[in-house]
Formats: structure tokens, sequence, C-alpha cells
């Protein structure tokens, strides 16, 4: 089919959906959604719309970004605006079908907002001035909590893969690189790279074989970004992939999810079937000669898997342990051959740098950090979140305005930035902005985007305790400054923790912290003293506490302690008959 | 006559066989023969070092790697909490001493009767709802400990529904 055919086919179907006609109800089924008991909203509506006989049209869609409000019902019928129903039970459908769709009364009891040119449906207010909604500037998300991800026509209808068509059509493949590096696009998978420039790494590298590698396996706690954009738009990821594939002279794509994370799997692995179905990935893509195949590899619960180079390790269905480099991934990836590495978000904007342009993608966000940040808002504030918001927000502004503050009036005593290998900053950190160098002198980094906020209830030495027995958990045992240091930190954190401690203990952390920067092989050891370093600089306090008057300040410490520990055999004396 | 042991040996032929992504590795192999017959019998990994022409060693290394594999049948019934650092600011240890409770378990483990198979998970994905449970493949936010023993107390009846 031809690009044309394709779109008007697909702005009509889109057109008849939304005109209500047939009550078009949407509900955010993304993890978030589900934690909240989406699934269960959604059986209870199917049987109460079937026992009633109401057609209806149920569309599962991703997020919205107010994750506080989920479970997220969205109700359009025709002539009017989207009415919105926030934190749903199944108990309560009944009232909303019954109240709305048979009696054509209003269900206010459950009204949150509404969306629409149509105006109030009865004197609510516009969802869009809720400060979780306007101050968000979307992106990457930009269909996410509008369009089903089960259907490519919806992500067509709203401009989807126009961004690839017109690189395809218009752009050489080194107009595309200049467009992208241009734009300022970082990496936003930790290290923030400039993206265009990783693409050109990869240009010179001998073909025909070439991967570009798409990293979702996302193992921070804290952060639900790249899950979400695959749960709830991911075609805007197959687009960028794509366009990374045109732009480097690359011949397969690889997205990369953690096992077990079935919703963005099955999302994901849906919308490559409806691409090849269109046309729009596998041979002569849009019948040019550019050819681009896509599938779904998963790994088994590791996070250094999500290192670049253990990722290749483990597509190739090995144990997640990184490469030593060089030979750099450019060079030598993904069964030998030339290989990039992106994140999600990095590759999801990339349709919209080349539909609207570099200028206009660098108008957004501040210095050297353009563009948006997805912040994963979550911890002790009363509207945890999923928001797109420009980058150079302040870190302040994201807990107040978008977070609505600390819960319980509670004070504001830690942020944990940047998943476990990022920091902790203190109750002064409100006036850092989000900027990738800016976080990054202050101690802490922007990372992939998790910001954990903790009240004065939370004990640092406790969540420190958390932090470091996550990176024992996950040390892969390559090199041993990580594997006995990252063992021996918790070991002397515990015993801190149980008010336990020997003297000079402060000392031989930061000793063994030194050895692990120095002597590991991946970011994992090098960076994994980060939240003892920080947290031992904002709350020296609490480990004074815990040290010399044997106290927990906030009683943290005084409960059940059980983690999981690494029983991960290591690796050569294991193997040994190799 | 076919042994229990043919029939083992046939489900993970099965499931080596029907893997539908192109790329099929050791790592892919273990992780549809855990979704199949929920975990890796030695068996599996034998049929897997043949499958993937290389050392049972070398599977095994793979398989002792990612601590999603385990090496003896799961309870019917599966029961995740997480630990993830959101999760334990908003209440995480009180959700897992109530869960820990109604199991009758210390830490991570099967249930005397076999039922109930409880781990840890470093992050359920849905922090924003934190404290997260998984129970059966489903979640449960804001967990607060008083709903543990109803939504587990019928797990030792319930039918098994998440295969
Ligand atoms: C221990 C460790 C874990 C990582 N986990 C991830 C991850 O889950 N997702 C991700 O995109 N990048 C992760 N990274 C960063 C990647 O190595 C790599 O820099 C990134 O995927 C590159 O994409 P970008 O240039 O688009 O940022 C991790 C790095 C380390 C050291
Ligand atoms: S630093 Fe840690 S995670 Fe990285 S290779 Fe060494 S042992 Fe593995
Ligand atoms: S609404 Fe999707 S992450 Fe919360
Ligand atoms: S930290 Fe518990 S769900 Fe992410």
């Amino acid at each position: 089919m031809k690009y044309e055919e394709i779109t008007s086919q697909a702005t009509a179907e889109w057109a008849d959906m939304t005109s209500g006609r047939v009550p078009l109800i949407r509900i955010g089924t993304a993890m978030c959604g589900h934690a909240a008991g989406a699934f269960r909203v959604v059986k209870a509506l199917r049987k109460c719309l079937e026992s009633k006989g109401i057609e209806a049209n149920i569309q599962e869609v991703g997020c919205l970004g107010l994750c506080y409000a989920e479970p997220l019902l969205d109700i359009k019928k025709e002539g009017k605006s989207r009415l919105f129903f926030n934190n749903v039970t199944p108990e309560e459908v009944e009232y909303i079908v019954d109240e709305y769709l048979l009696k054509e009364g209003y269900p206010k009891e459950k009204v949150f907002g509404y969306i629409g040119e149509e105006g109030p449906v009865s004197g609510e207010d516009s969802l869009e001035m809720l400060p979780g909604l306007k101050l968000q500037h979307r992106i990457a998300l930009r269909n996410a909590g509008h369009t089903s991800p089960y259907d490519i026509n919806q992500y067509i209808a709203n401009g989807g893969y126009s961004g690839l068509y017109k690189a395809l059509t218009e752009m050489s493949p080194s107009e595309v690189i200049d467009e992208v590096k241009n734009s300022g696009l970082r990496g936003r998978g930790g290290a923030a790279f400039p993206t265009g420039v990783k693409w050109s790494f990869l240009v010179g590298s001998p073909g025909p074989t070439k991967y570009i590698l798409c990293n979702c396996e996302e193992g921070d706690p804290g952060a639900y970004n790249d899950k979400g954009i695959l749960e709830s738009d991911p075609h805007t990821l197959l687009e960028g992939l794509a366009i990374a594939g045109y732009a480097t002279g690359a011949s397969n794509g690889i997205v990369f999810i953690r096992h077990g994370h079935d919703g963005p799997i099955e999302r994901t692995e849906k919308a490559i079937e409806q691409a090849y179905d269109l046309g729009l990935i596998g041979n002569n893509i849009l019948g040019t000669d550019f050819s681009f195949d896509i599938e779904v590899a998963l790994t088994g619960e590791s996070y250094v898997a999500g290192e670049e180079t253990a990722l290749m390790e483990a597509v190739e269905g090995k144990r997640a342990m990184p490469r030593f480099r060089p030979p750099f991934p450019a060079a030598f990836g993904v069964w030998g051959k030339p290989s990039n590495i992106n994140n999600v978000k990095s590759l999801s904007y990339a349709p919209e740098i080349i539909s609207k342009g570099a200028d206009w993608f660098s108008s957004i966000g501040v210095n050297q950090s353009t563009g948006t940040a997805i912040v994963c808002l979550s911890g002790d504030v009363n509207r945890p979140g999923l928001y797109e918001v420009p980058m150079g927000l302040t870190l302040g502004e994201v807990i107040d305005d978008l977070g609505g503050g600390v819960t319980d009036n509670a004070q504001l005593k830690l942020l944990q930035t940047g998943g476990p290998l990022g920091g902790v900053l203190g109750p002064d950190s409100k006036d850092i902005h989000i900027d990738f160098d800016e976080m990054r002198s202050a101690g802490a980094i922007f990372g992939s985007g998790g910001i954990i906020v903790g009240s004065d209830k939370v004990c640092a030495v406790d969540l420190t305790r958390i932090l470091v027995a996550f990176c024992q958990f996950e040390s892969c045992g390559k090199c041993f400054p990580c594997r006995l240091g990252m063992e021996h930190l918790l070991e002397i954190v515990e015993r801190i923790s149980n008010c336990d401690s020997k003297p000079g203990d402060m000392d031989l952390m930061k000793s063994i912290g030194g050895t692990m920067e120095a002597g590991s092989l991946c970011g994992h050891g090098q960076l994994g003293f980060g939240p003892i370093r920080s947290a031992i600089t904002h709350f020296e306090e609490d480990f004074r506490l815990h040290i010399e008057e044997n106290r927990c300040p906030t009683g943290s410490c005084d409960r059940l302690k059980i983690v999981p520990k690494n029983t991960r055999p290591y690796a050569t004396d294991h193997i040994a008959g190799e | 006559m076919t042994t229990d042991k043919d029939n083992l040996r046939t489900k993970i032929q099965a499931a080596i066989q029907s893997q539908k992504r192109p790329t099929v590795t050791v790592l892919s192999s273990l992780l549809a023969i855990q979704d199949s017959i929920g975990y890796i019998p030695e068996e599996a990994i034998e049929e897997v070092a043949v499958n993937s022409n290389t050392s049972i060693n070398s599977v095994f290394g793979v398989a002792s790697f990612y601590p999603n594999f385990r090496f003896t049948p799961p309870g019917e019934h599966s029961v995740e909490v997480c630990w993830g650092p959101t999760c334990h600011l908003k209440g995480a240890t009180e959700v897992l001493e109530s869960v820990l409770e109604k199991l009758g378990l210390d830490s991570e483990g099967d249930t005397d009767d076999g039922k109930v198979s409880f781990r840890f998970n470093t992050c359920l994905g849905a922090c924003s709802q934190a404290p997260v449970i998984s129970v059966d493949h489903e979640l449960y936010g804001n967990a607060k400990p008083d709903i543990i023993p109803n939504l587990l107390g019928s797990l030792h009846e319930k039918e098994n529904h998440h295969q």
C-alpha cells in the first residue's frame, strides 16, 4: 500500500472512532494502571455493558502520566468532550455506566475533568489545567493515553510514521544524522552521550549486517518510563529505530526487554507485526530501497544486562557480563557485528525531531540538555506520576507543582535520583535544575529519570542499605573490585544500620569505594559507591547517630531486614570445564 | 510405555521448538522452558545443550546467572513482594512481614504444602503505586499489610489460573 493510502484510511478510521458515534471508552492499562486495578475495572466494565446491552468501543490505552488518578476511565460520547473518571473501582463502574451511558445523566460523584473542544460536559474543570498535564510537554509520550498501542492506524492517524517517510523520501542518511546532532539530543539511558554522534560511529562500519539495539532492560527500581513508552505507544519507538537504521545503514533492530514484563513485550510484538503488515518495516520500506527488520529479544532478570556490552552478551543468550572495551560496539557488537545501543527514550524522540526539525527540539530545554525529561516521580509525594516536562525545571517544581508536595504535610528529607547508581540529595536540592550537567555536578545524576521522594520519616542509612543491597544483588561478578567490594560495603552498611558499627567503618567504606571506582570493569562497580558517597555527604548526621549514639532517628532500622542475597555462582570456577 | 521422565523431555523439546521469536539462544530456550513448565529441571539443561550445540556446563552457567530461573517445580501460585527503594519507603517491610506470616515462611521459598512460591522482586515496574505485590502475576498497588490475609487467604484453595 502507498503511504497516502495508509494515512487516509487511518485518518478516516480515527475520525469515526473519536466522533463518539459509538461511545468510546478508553482506560489506561499500563503496569501502573494494572497495579491500581485497571484490569479488574475493564472486566467489570465489559460485564456491565454486556448485561445492560450497551454498545461501546473499549480501548485499552497507556499513560496520561497521572499515576495518582489511576485507574483512569475516559468516555467520549458524540458531541461531548472526553469525560474522565479517576481512581475507578470495579464497584463504581455500574454507577458511571448507568448515569452516563444509560440515563444520559452526569455521574458527578466520580468526574475528574474533561478534555475536548466541546468544553465541559457539565461544569467540570478542564483536565489540561491540572499541573500534572499543564506542565507537561509531551514528545515521546505525545500519544500516550490517547491512542491504543494495539492499533497502528491510531498512531498513523496522529502523524505516525511521517517522520520515517520524510527521512526516506526527502533526506539522505547523513542529513538525518545531522538533524539529530543539531537537535542536541543526548542519550536518556544514563550517560547522556549525544545520540547523533553515537549514530555516526556506526556509519563507517562495514555491512551488510549491522544492528541497532534498543535497551529496554530498565532494571532500575524507581524507573518505569521506558516500559511506559512501550506500553503506551510502541510505534514511536519502532519508527525511531527505523530512522536510526536508515541513518546508520543498519539492517536489523532488536528491542531488548526483561522477561516477565508482559505488557511491554506483548504490545511491542503486536506493534512489530502490524508495522510489517503495512510495509513500514521489513523489505523495501514504503517502496524505497531501504530494508530493516525488527525483533524483540528477552533477557532474564539482571540489572547489569542493561549495560551496553552485557546486553550484547544477553542477546547472544549468555550470562549478562560486560565485555572489555575496546573493541567498541560500533566495530564489534552483537555476534561480532557492528552495533549501536540506544535507550528507548532516546530513539522515541527521533520521529518528532525529523518531522519538526532540530531547531524545534533544541528550543525546548536548557543549556546542553535539550528536549524533555521523562520523570518517574514516586515515593512520598501526593501526586506520583510519569511526567514528560521540558528539561530545566527545578526539582522543587517537580516535587511541589507536579507532585503536589510531600505526603501528610511532612517535610522533604531526601531525593534519590538516577537509579541505584545515582545519588541521594538533601532537602536543599530544590533549586537544582533538571539538566544533565547540573545534576551531575550536584553529586546526583538524572540518569533514566527516576526521582524518589523521601519525607522526614525516612532514615538515610536505611535507604542506603537498600540501595547497596540492590547493587550487591545485581553485581555480575566478573571483576573482583565490584563483586567483593559490594559485598563488603553491604556488610558495613548493615552493621551501621544495626547500630553495631566498628571504628573506622566510614573510612573503610570510602577506601573500598575508591578501589571500586578505579578498578571495576563497568559502570555498575565504577558508580556503585555513588549512593553511599552522596548519602554520607548529605546525611552525615543520620550515620553519626547510628554510629555514636546507637540509635536510628526514625526507627526505620529497627524493623525486619531481609533482602535477597546474590547467589550467582561466580563465573570461572563453575564453568571450569570449558 | 512412556515414563514421566520421557514426558518431561517431550514437553521441554516442545517448548524449545515452539519459540516464535526469530533469534533462538540458550537464554531464550531456557526462558521458554520455564514459561512452559515453570522451572529448569536437569533434563532441560541437557536438552538445551544438545539443541544449541554447547556444553551442559555453559547452559547451567546461563541458568544460574539469572535469578528468575528456578530448579525445582514451583508452587501452584506465585507471590512476589517488591523490595525496590520506592516500595521500601512506602512500607514494603510491613507488607513483607504480613506475607511471610500468612505463608509461614522466613524468607524466599515455597510453603510447606508446596502450594505457594514466594520471592522478592527488585521492582515490579509500578513504583508510583508503591508498595506493590504480585499474586499469580496480577499486580496489587498500595498494598497495605491488612489486605494480605484476604488476598493470600484463598490461594490454598484456589485453582491455578496463571498458566
Ligand atoms: C549497570 C548498568 C545498567 C544499565 N542499565 C541500563 C538500562 O536498563 N537501560 C538503558 O537504556 N541503559 C542502561 N545503561 C546504560 C547503557 O550502558 C547505555 O549507556 C545506554 O543504553 C545507551 O543508550 P543512550 O545513548 O540512548 O543513553 C546501564 C549502564 C550500566 C553501567
Ligand atoms: S563492575 Fe560489577 S557488574 Fe560490572 S563487570 Fe565488574 S562485577 Fe560485573
Ligand atoms: S499512568 Fe502509566 S505509569 Fe502511571
Ligand atoms: S520499587 Fe517497587 S514497583 Fe518499583
